[in-house]
């Protein structure tokens, strides 16, 4: 295996090589992209070294899915942390900070959150009673074979989800970066976690997450350190200067429009201390904090973790670690954010991606210097590495996740009812580590170019309303049985699923098209209105779902003048393009020092405009397209009929409900004689999975 | 410890049992409502109570951001206490438990 291992390490280190050869644009300058292959090549390096020793101690089942359950607690903390800490968090929320302020941070606070519910009702009882995956937990007292089927499938599901929204993401993200194409950077992913994963199991995946996550908070650690040491460490001091940005208030004079006209600079500013730029229902907020709370406890790569622990004293120290990491990045985002907001700029942010993704890199750069420094470039190369080794992280242990459910559920547990050699057992899991990384990399590829950031919220979603349910009632209501649980599982999820199918989450043509034809042929005027009073909503069933005859509510409006008419791109850049031509031509012929410097800087800022309407010009006619020929969404739908982003708020309380009632109509005496034992064992840890000796 | 015939019935019913199962089920129950609560004020509050977050009171930092960082030090204080609850109480009540059942005090 050693010899197999030290070749797929030399054809990844060809990979990245050769990825320099198709580098195209990126955030790094051409001249400094040896820099970042190298800062990547001493990541993978490290990873692989890791690998190739966790593989000469991985033989044993145990070993493969739990790392013998050897890792102490403050080791399962990092790992949790590096499992969890995803691209989308790391980048994402430093990048809606940078953009919106005070409802990026907001936004950040669910994700700590949803380890209280880990740590209260989750970790201790399942390394009590679990062995592998979330399926052992369900069949302790339920039907073994109907209960790891269902739980594998929602395993499966979850993973998948949350797998492709890390793989597009991941190879948008290192294309933004480095200018690598996608599709060599989402096959150099999947081909580096499945050699972690394959060979290595939990143990090489542990250290993988260990690795991240130190590499992670040091990168946070030295850039907020940078950002912050000029004010003297001071709160207030710092704040006060992010406010005075003009950056930062041209920014939020562009997010609220016409609002903004009788504002002074500093309430502006102000502005962006205060909530409300970014989220806009609250309702659909609080769906998506219920999602994240009793979702992150149901999340089958987090519940794995758990069985990587000695007991449930290390799986207790391991949260609390992971809490306090986790915890303390979000505070450090907060830095990070209006850090780049204040010195990059919120305009430049969004312009390399209009996402925010790149706010943390761009503020490395700064900070060392600039576009055009070496330690400026270092910075960002290291960051760029950093993110880098966050994906391949977060992708090797959902891997494992679904590869658990797929070889220890279905293949052991349904197909050879728990009569597989150990040996065979390894087999199977590595054989379906192999199959879901395939899986992951055709996908992510599949996926280029489609809009995936609503399939991160799904699978958090589908946990919370199916595993969470099944999970929590089987630990802790003596009446749960396994009709309940498979209702719960298969109802909670298709609703969850079903409900995201028909809400503002899915392409609508007739919206795309509105918006890509406003560009193109621009705007007709809009007579003046008259004052409004405010309109009330007639039923909260409104707020959720378009239904007939709803009148949605209104704040009260203030008579608004006439708006002229926007002209479209084509108009916009004959108008630029009249203004540049002769003003360029008369560049030569302009004596005057001081005065040629304007022209010129006139003449730039022309073409970084026409520039910009070009672009905006192309988007829209990609969007056209694209959508060329549809009139509704993949579900018939013209307009979204759920109305909320996130399901949680429906689907959470139906997938409970659910379970309740399918175990109040049944009877199941195996769950009934089995929760003796599945309370005492839970609660004391007598006769729970012990820690293979080395 | 591996102990093939217990008689899990038996210490379901045992007093020092439901004792820890009392005492566990108040206090869990307890933080995670107060939790929950907690973290839902704030969506509620950025939504509905704006006035109230947009008081500055300490330079530009205003109610908002400090309810914000409150939530941080609630969620560690939260897993703090608890930890500190259980590694002293529950873990000690679930040794004593499991030293009746070894030495076959509880059949």
């Amino acid at each position: 295996m050693s010899d197999l291992l030290k070749k797929l390490t030399l054809s990844v280190a060809a990979l990245s090589i050769s990825g320099a050869a198709f580098a195209g644009n990126g955030a790094v300058a051409d001249e400094f992209k040896w820099m970042t292959f190298a800062v990547f090549g001493v990541i993978i390096a490290i990873t692989m070294a890791i690998t190739f020793w966790a593989a000469r101690t991985t033989h044993t089942t145990s070993e493969f899915y739990a790392a013998g359950r050897s890792v102490s607690g403050i080791q399962n903390g990092w790992a949790i942390a590096g499992d969890y800490l995803s691209a989308a968090s790391f980048l994402g929320i430093a990048g809606l900070i940078s953009l919106y302020g005070y409802d990026g941070f907001m936004y950040s606070v669910g994700w700590l959150v949803a380890y209280i519910t880990v740590l209260l009702v989750i970790a201790e009882p399942c390394r009590n009673i679990g062995k592998y995956t979330m399926g052992d937990i369900l069949a302790f007292r339920n039907d073994p074979k109907k209960t790891k089927t269902v739980a594998a499938l929602s395993t499966i599901t979850v993973s998948t989800f949350y797998l492709t929204a890390q793989m597009v993401g991941g190879g948008v993200l290192i294309k933004t970066l480095i200018g690598i194409d996608y599709e060599i950077s989402v096959i150099g992913v999947g081909i580096l976690m499945l050699a972690y994963v394959v060979f290595g199991g939990m143990k090489a995946t542990t250290w993988v997450q260990i690795t991240k996550a130190v590499l992670l908070v040091m990168a946070s650690l030295i850039l907020v350190f940078m950002v912050w040491a000029p004010y003297g460490f001071s709160l207030p001091g710092y704040l006060g200067s992010v406010v005075a940005d003009p950056d930062v208030q041209k920014q939020v004079a562009k997010l609220l429009g016409d609002k903004a006209a009788t504002m002074t600079p500093e309430e502006l500013g102000q502005r962006f201390l205060e909530p409300g730029l970014f989220l806009k229902n609250p309702i659909d907020q609080i769906s998506l904090g219920l999602a994240l709370v009793l979702g992150t406890a149901g999340m089958p790569h987090i519940l794995m973790r758990f069985f990587t622990v000695p007991t449930a004293q290390a799986a207790r120290t391991s949260v609390i670690w992971a809490m306090g990491i986790i915890g303390g990045f979000y505070v450090l985002t907060l830095f990070l954010g209006t850090g780049a907001a204040m010195l990059v700029g919120p305009d430049k942010i969004a312009s390399v991606d209009a996402g925010g993704n790149m706010a943390g890199p761009l503020l490395a750069q700064y900070l060392g210097g600039g576009e055009q420094s070496l330690m400026g470039n270092f910075m960002l190369a290291f960051v760029a590495a950093v993110a880098f080794a966050t994906i391949v992280a977060v992708v090797a242990g959902l891997v494992l996740a679904a590869a658990s459910a797929m070889a220890h559920d279905i293949y052991v547990g349904v197909i050879r009812g728990d009569h597989a050699t150990p040996n065979e057992q390894v087999v199977a899991a590595r054989v379906a580590s192999g199959i879901v990384g395939v899986i992951a990399i055709t996908v992510g590829i599949m996926a280029k170019g489609q809009n995936v950031a609503h399939l991160v919220a799904l699978a958090f979603a589908v946990a919370a309303s199916s595993n969470l349910p099944a999970v929590f009632l089987t630990l802790y209501w003596k009446k749960c049985n396994t009709t309940g649980i498979i209702m719960g599982m298969i109802i909670g999820s298709l609703t969850a699923i079903g409900l995201v199918m028909i809400s503002p989450n899915m392409t609508y043509p007739k919206a795309v098209i509105a918006g890509a034809n406003k560009v193109l042929n621009g705007e007709p005027a809009v007579p003046a209105k008259e004052a409004a009073p405010a309109v009330e909503r007639s039923s909260f069933m409104c707020e959720l779902f378009a239904l007939d005859g709803c009148v949605l509510a209104k704040p009260a409006q203030a008579a608004t003048p006439e708006k002229p008419a926007k002209p479209g791109a084509a108009e916009k850049l004959a108008g630029l393009n009249a203004k540049l031509q002769p003003l360029e031509a008369s560049l030569p012929t302009i004596a005057d020092v001081t005065a040629k410097a304007t022209a010129e800087a006139d003449v730039a800022k022309l073409k970084k405009d026409i520039a910009a309407v070009e672009k905006a010009k192309a988007k829209a006619e990609a969007d056209l397209k694209k959508v060329e020929g549809q009139t509704t969404s993949m579900m018939g739908l013209e307009k979204p009929f759920f109305l909320l982003k996130n399901p949680g708020l429906i689907s959470i309380p139906l997938g409970f409900l659910m379970v309740i009632l399918g175990s109040l109509f049944t009877r199941d005496k195996r769950a009934e004689d089995m929760w003796d034992e599945l309370y005492v064992r839970q609660n004391t840890g007598i006769n729970a999975e012990a820690a293979s000796a080395h | 410890m591996s102990n093939p015939n217990v008689n899990w019935v038996a210490i379901d019913t045992n007093p020092k049992f439901q004792a820890l199962h009392r005492k566990k089920t108040f206090f869990l129950w307890g933080l995670m409502v107060f939790s929950i609560i907690y973290y839902f004020l704030l969506p509620i509050g950025a939504a509905y109570y704006q006035d109230l977050f947009k008081i500055k009171v300490w330079g530009v930092v205003n109610v908002g951001i400090l309810f914000a960082l409150s939530e941080f030090v609630v969620a560690w204080t939260i897993a703090f206490v608890y930890s500190r609850k259980a590694n002293a109480e529950f873990d000690a009540m679930a040794q004593d438990i499991i030293n009746d059942v070894n030495n076959g005090r509880m059949k």
